[in-house]
């Protein structure tokens, strides 16, 4: 198995608090790794780092060596812009502009300068179909986003997430904003996609971590306390503290 | 009933009291001298107060209600008094270019102060907009903080100048230039639009700002997070997002530059004709208003005039009012 982002003794500050102290973690490519662990342990901080999010943050001090596809993407020459094409992000709240759901998805397209009308067309529906919106929308391509329920709209971020073909995308909680039936949806589209992009998720469900993940990573106080394959991991933790978080016993 | 019973039920009722629900209680089934009943019943401190607050605001409300009526009022009778009462034609008043009230009904038409008026405010309306929202622009997504509170309070400065300092700059400084460049008296309608155009501008700016920080943070991470670089997310996005509430600002400021009179009768000429270049004297509504109404008798005709230039005023403020309302429920959707 190839590795697709590779991160070593990675360390974060806000301003003088130390969030992240040291993270080695490597994530494997076109699986789906779920970032588990308690309220303020450093899950969204870490994920910011692979694309490079935290930048727009003032006073933000990271060291460390972060490598996609082994090249790092923290030097002076690396660009913000085709690393994030790479390198997508879904948020928690689901984020559609308020413009068409067309306009939507197309945008990172047009974004890259994108000229080809037919392409723009033939990629916005891929995509849709991908994110397992294209049913509900495909007769309403015109209408605006923000008038779709929210499992909907999240889908639909999902879809102009991938519309620029990224290797990896990066989640934030991307259910915790939804309902079960909303969250289901997300979650088997999730399944239906992982072997065609690597998913990096943080989330606090459980279950859904167990059910949907391929990797999981435990961190706690801005630590990562263990890491490997869920299935082992939900049954045999090779940490007491895991064990502990696992059987709800603190977080 | 025995005594904990009552107890209980004291509690609940004390705290329905407390909380201001209504609730339902069969006054029967407690004890008289158990609970105070009159506490039900007599009407509280608190809804003392509710009723005098509830009573001074109405009060307020009604007074306010009967100013803007008796305006609109007196307004609309004296303005309309010139069509009933003098009989002059609704169409020629608004497409006739004769305005000599003094020799007659049939001399009484505005079209040279309404075409000035909105010459002048259209033009610097569109003149400041792109500089209004550059500099929003500025301040808010590239200015420090300090120099955005710098900018602020420059902003609200020029806000505070009277118009009667703007017209006598735009008389002393603007007047003259245009005199050495175009010739002429340098009165007109360029004069006023560069001097309306500094005055709307801290207006459309100030309200742009707002209309800019109203954009929601997540869309530019979101933006942000496709590959957009800054510029690209303030394009695509920020000023997209913001369109209405920006073209709402735009509105409020050629209101603004629609109602001015002083500053614009300064270096305007006032002289009623029909604007075929930008450097010639003219007239707008308002300026005919302030230079004549002293000149005339209330109930006669050249007074009546006057009224029915208000009353265009009024109507006119009152279409950028739903203007505004318009652009507000459109831009909700
Ligand atoms: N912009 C910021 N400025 C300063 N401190 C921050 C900032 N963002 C996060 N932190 C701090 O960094 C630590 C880690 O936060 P982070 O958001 O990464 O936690 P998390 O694991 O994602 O939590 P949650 O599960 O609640 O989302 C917390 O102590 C938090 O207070
Ligand atoms: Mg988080």
């Amino acid at each position: 198995m190839t590795k697709i982002i590779t991160t070593k003794a990675v360390r974060l500050k806000y301003g003088n608090s130390e969030a992240l102290h040291g993270i080695d973690l490597d994530f494997e490519a076109k699986q789906l790794t779920t970032l588990i662990g308690p309220s303020g342990c450093g899950k969204s901080t870490f994920l910011r780092c692979l694309n490079r999010m935290n930048d727009d943050i003032p006073n933000v001090h990271i060291s460390g060596d972060i490598k996609f596809e082994g090249h790092d993407i923290y030097t002076n020459k690396t660009d913000l812009v085709a690393l994030r094409k790479e390198v997508g992000m879904v948020f928690q709240q689901p984020t559609p502009f308020p413009f068409s759901v067309f306009d939507n998805v197309a945008f990172g397209l047009r974004l890259a300068r994108i000229k080809d009308k037919a392409l723009i067309e033939e990629r916005v529906i891929e995509s849709l179909k991908q994110a397992a919106i294209w049913n509900e929308t495909k007769d309403v391509l015109n209408r605006n986003a923000q008038r779709f329920s929210g499992g909907q709209q999240q889908r639909i971020c999902i879809a102009r997430a991938l519309a620029v073909r990224p290797k990896v995308v990066l989640l934030d909680e991307p259910t915790s904003a939804l309902d079960p039936i909303s969250s289901a949806e997300v979650e088997q589209t999730l399944i239906q996609l992982k072997r065609q992009y690597t998913f990096i998720m943080v989330t606090h469900n459980l279950q859904q971590a167990s059910r949907i993940s391929d990797q999981t990573a435990f961190f706690m106080n801005g630590d990562l306390i263990e890491s490997g394959a869920t299935e082992k991991m939900f049954i045999k933790p090779k940490r007491q503290m895991t064990n502990d978080y696992l059987n709800g016993r603190f977080g | 009933m025995s005594k904990k019973d009552t107890e209980n039920l004291k509690d609940v009722v004390n705290q329905a009291i407390d909380s201001q629900q209504v609730v339902h209680v069969k006054l029967k089934d407690i004890g008289q001298k158990d609970v105070d009943i009159d506490k039900l019943t007599r009407p509280s401190k608190e809804t003392h107060q509710e009723y005098w607050g509830r009573g001074l605001s109405y009060l307020a409300i009604g007074l306010i209600i009967l100013l803007v009526g008796s305006i609109i009022g007196f307004v609309g009778i004296h303005g309309l008094a010139t069509f009933f009462r003098d009989h002059v034609n609704l169409w020629q008043f608004l497409s006739s270019t004769d305005w000599d009230p003094t020799s007659g009904p049939n001399h009484v038409g505005a079209l040279v102060m309404i075409v000035t008026s909105f010459l002048v405010t259209l033009l610097s309306a569109l003149v400041a907009t792109p500089f209004a929202v550059a500099v929003a622009l500025f301040m808010t997504e590239y200015a420090s903080k300090k120099a955005a509170s710098f900018l602020q309070s420059i902003i609200e400065l020029l806000v505070g100048i009277p118009s009667v300092v703007y017209g006598f700059l735009g008389l002393t400084l603007v007047v003259p230039v245009i005199r050495a460049i175009f010739g002429g008296t340098g009165f007109g309608i360029l004069a006023g639009m560069l001097v309306l155009f500094v005055m709307v501008l801290p207006t459309i700016t100030s309200l742009t700002v707002d209309a800019l920080n109203a954009v929601p943070k997540h869309f530019r991470q979101a933006s942000a997070a496709l590959g957009a670089t800054h510029w690209q997310t303030i394009a695509r996005v920020v000023l997209k997002v913001a369109t209405p509430r920006i073209l709402t600002a735009v509105i409020f400021g050629m209101a603004r530059a629609f109602g001015e009179a002083l500053a614009v009768q300064m270096v305007i000429g006032n002289a009623v004709l029909m604007p075929y270049n930008l450097v010639t004297p003219s007239s707008t509504l308002t300026s005919q208003l302030t230079t004549q109404i002293g000149n005339t008798v209330m109930g006669t005709l050249a007074n009546n005039a006057l009224w029915s230039l208000a009353l265009l005023l009024l109507v006119m403020s009152l279409f950028f009012n739903i203007l505004v309302r318009m652009i507000g429920k459109k831009g909700a959707k």
